[in-house]
């Protein structure tokens, strides 16, 4: 069967840290940085990629759009 | 397989709109504010009505959404954004014009525009954010503040007898014959964003057919006035905030379809 | 010759509007000047022309309509007399502040609060010094007959959409109620394009997003902008007009605006049987004020009646104008009570001739 794959892509300098996006991860793959963006904020990133199917549920739910995602279909 | 060999061009599924402008959104953290905003941008993207779309913006934390939406926008004094509404669109019938508002600015200071602009079936959409609070001013008591809900000016939460009750005025406005769609929606979580966005998009399309004013209740948070982090404001959100207001269509095509609306009027719906 | 109507001033305020292409009126009803609405709802003006008429639920209301009518570029009114005006004076401040152009008129009554429905002029400093909050004018427009509440309907729409600014006609209960002939101008037709360098129709593809707005959080901006919005004022001042009657040879002055203006041609006529030459000054525009030719004629006369049914207002910009050079003194009754020419006569000769 078809396995779907993603990856996302958050734009660290615009993320606030709001950490919705890791509530809303069904696989688990985001967690907020230890370090801070320009603005101070934690930024979300992906800590475990290979979880991600790609869903958009993330960027879905993303209050400042940062979050751009990618999905392809692996055999 | 490989992260660079995923993120291409032909892989995306998902990126921001580009009628939301660089700009970065001036809410805090978690704010709902900033994806409803996304949520209004998408539709008029997919229905390819930027050059004929209008918006009002209010005084309240979305003063400013004019800096965010790419699109001709009004920015209205406080609680006037149905009447500036109304100018518009009586003027340019053919175009597509909404009001973006708080509850202080829809449902205290501009009460009398929100009924008259409902009762008149203006044909327009109506977008009213409610987190129960001045988030602009600094977290004072609004006319959606929940009982016994802290505020700045109900600092010991709110007393009914003393600050009078919460207002729905969303119920209210589904009784009005102008009203066609009526509905409660919010943007806590994914499934939540999904279905705000058809509503959006269904009000769109009322405009489109001409068939009275859509109103869409946005149940937000306000994490910054509730004193809470984002993650635990949307939770106390769903315990507090939803049984009081609860999510659900209240009319659609100009029937309404909430039991609670149909029970007071005396309908039995079992 | 046009044609010739026997008409109230707010009829002829309604009927002008129409023939002046006005593209949108949102009004609330008030004596006295409910006529306008009444009149552009039974000529039904949205059939006559495609104008929209709309009775708003408030004044409040009306002249938000009238902010987003006008925000895209429409030729947009509203009427209301002194009460209603009151209200709508947050939204004139956010049209000045956002240089939206649209005629407001005020049919003006007696005050202050509820005051009574009978004609006064006591809303001048209101209508002239801004009204609302913050710094801006209107240009402010004094008919003192049906035949100007005709005219000056064309000509402010033409004067706001210049300086992309609220022009106001200041009326009265006099001149809104009373009848006399009118000639009335051709109709003009509606606009059919608009300048989109600034309105809000629609963001399309060849141009960025028009906002229109009265905000700006940066102090510095906004202190730019009000620098902007004097400059404008200062140039607005080439619209002043106004009108004088037995001046040549006056060594008296009475200045008066409006219904006082008629009074006090009948009054200078008086005080000419008695061999006083007397003449008058009438501001046509209010803001701009006529400072220049009162200070020209300042000069040969040795007294200035300012007469206005009021206690005093426009008599501040008079004594402006003429810099403490000439006697001035103020005579009017107000609250509603309307002067006679005899009452001003015997003011005049009390306060300006005997004092």
């Amino acid at each position: 069967m078809a396995k779907m794959k993603g990856a996302i892509v958050v734009d660290m300098e615009r993320c606030k840290g709001c950490e919705l996006c890791v509530g809303s991860c069904p696989t688990d793959v985001i967690r907020m940085a230890g370090e801070v963006n320009g603005k101070g904020y934690h930024f979300a990133y992906m800590e475990y990629p290979d979880n991600c199917t790609g869903c958009t549920n993330c960027a879905v739910v993303c209050p400042d759009g940062v979050i751009t995602v990618y999905r392809v279909k692996e055999d | 397989m490989d992260i660079k060999d995923i993120i291409k061009p032909e892989n995306l599924v998902y990126k921001r709109t580009p009628l939301l402008t660089s700009n970065t959104l001036s809410y805090c953290p978690g704010c709902g504010h900033g994806t409803t905003h996304r949520v209004i941008m998408e539709v008029i993207e997919e229905m390819g009505i930027q050059a004929d779309t209008i918006g009002i913006a209010p005084v309240g934390c979305s003063v400013l959404a004019y800096d965010f939406m790419d699109i001709d926008m009004v920015q209205a004094a406080h609680g006037r954004a149905p009447a500036v509404a109304t100018g518009i669109k009586r003027t340019w019938p053919e175009k597509f014009v909404f009001s973006y508002q708080g509850d202080g600015d829809l449902a205290a200071i501009g009460t009398s525009e929100t009924i008259h602009c409902c009762n008149r079936g203006e044909s327009i959409v109506i977008i009213f954010i409610n987190n129960g609070i001045y988030g602009m001013t600094g977290g004072q008591m609004a006319p959606t503040t929940l009982v016994g809900m802290k505020s700045s000016t109900s600092p010991y939460g709110r007393d009914v007898a003393f600050m009078g009750n919460p207002l729905k005025i969303t119920e209210l406005v589904a009784q009005l014959p102008g009203t066609c769609f009526v509905t409660r929606q919010a943007v806590h979580t994914p499934a939540a964003v999904r279905k705000t966005k058809k509503a959006v998009r269904m009000a769109f399309e009322n405009q489109k057919a001409n068939k009275g004013l859509s109103f869409i209740e946005v149940v937000s948070n306000c994490n910054s006035g509730w004193k809470m982090t984002p993650v635990a404001a949307n939770k106390w959100m769903e315990e507090n905030m939803f049984p009081f207001y609860p999510l659900g269509d209240m009319k659609v095509d100009g029937r309404i379809v909430s039991k609670e609306l149909l029970s007071l009027a005396g309908v039995k719906t079992e | 010759m046009g044609e010739l109507q026997l008409m109230k001033g707010n009829e002829a305020i309604a009927e002008a509007a129409i023939r002046a292409g006005c593209d949108a009126y949102f009004g609330y009803p008030i004596t006295p000047q409910s006529e306008v609405l009444e009149y552009l709802m039974s000529e039904k003006a949205y059939e006559r022309t495609g104008m929209v008429v709309l009775q708003a639920e408030s004044e409040l209301a009306a002249i938000n309509m009238v902010y987003g009518a006008a925000s895209t570029g429409k030729r947009v009114m509203t009427s209301s007399s002194s009460p209603g005006i009151s209200l709508k004076q947050e939204g004139i401040s956010y049209m000045a502040g956002a240089e939206l152009p649209c005629l407001i008129v005020n049919v003006v009554r007696g005050g202050p609060g509820l005051g009574t429905i009978q004609p006064s002029q006591a809303d001048y400093f209101q209508s002239t010094k801004g009204g609302g909050h913050g710094d801006y004018r209107l240009l402010v427009l004094a008919p003192a007959s049906v035949q100007e509440m005709s005219d000056f309907v064309k000509l402010a729409f033409d004067l706001a959409f210049k300086y992309r600014n609220p022009a106001l006609i200041l009326s009265d209960g006099v001149i809104g109620q009373m009848m006399e002939k009118v000639e009335l101008f051709e109709q003009q037709p509606r606009a059919t394009t608009f300048d989109q360098s600034w309105v809000t129709t629609g963001k399309t593809p060849n141009r960025e997003r028009n906002i229109i707005t009265s905000l700006n959080l940066d102090p510095v901006l906004q202190e730019q902008h009000n620098h902007h919005l004097q400059e404008k004022y200062e140039r607005m001042k080439a619209e002043v007009r106004f009108e004088r009657y037995h001046c040549d040879d006056a060594e008296y002055l009475m200045v008066a605006y409006g219904s006082s203006a008629r009074i006090c041609q009948k009054a200078v006529l008086l005080a000419r049987e008695k061999g006083i030459r007397v003449g008058l000054l009438r501001p046509i525009t209010l803001y701009p004020f006529p400072s220049e030719p009162l200070l020209e004629l300042s000069k040969q006369v040795k007294g200035i009646l300012s007469v206005e049914m009021s206690a005093g207002q426009m008599i501040e910009d008079v004594r402006l104008a003429v810099h403490d050079t000439v006697k001035v003194e103020h005579y009017g009754r107000y609250g509603g009570v309307i002067h006679s020419p005899e009452e001003v006569l015997d003011a005049f000769m009390k306060k300006i001739v005997g004092g």
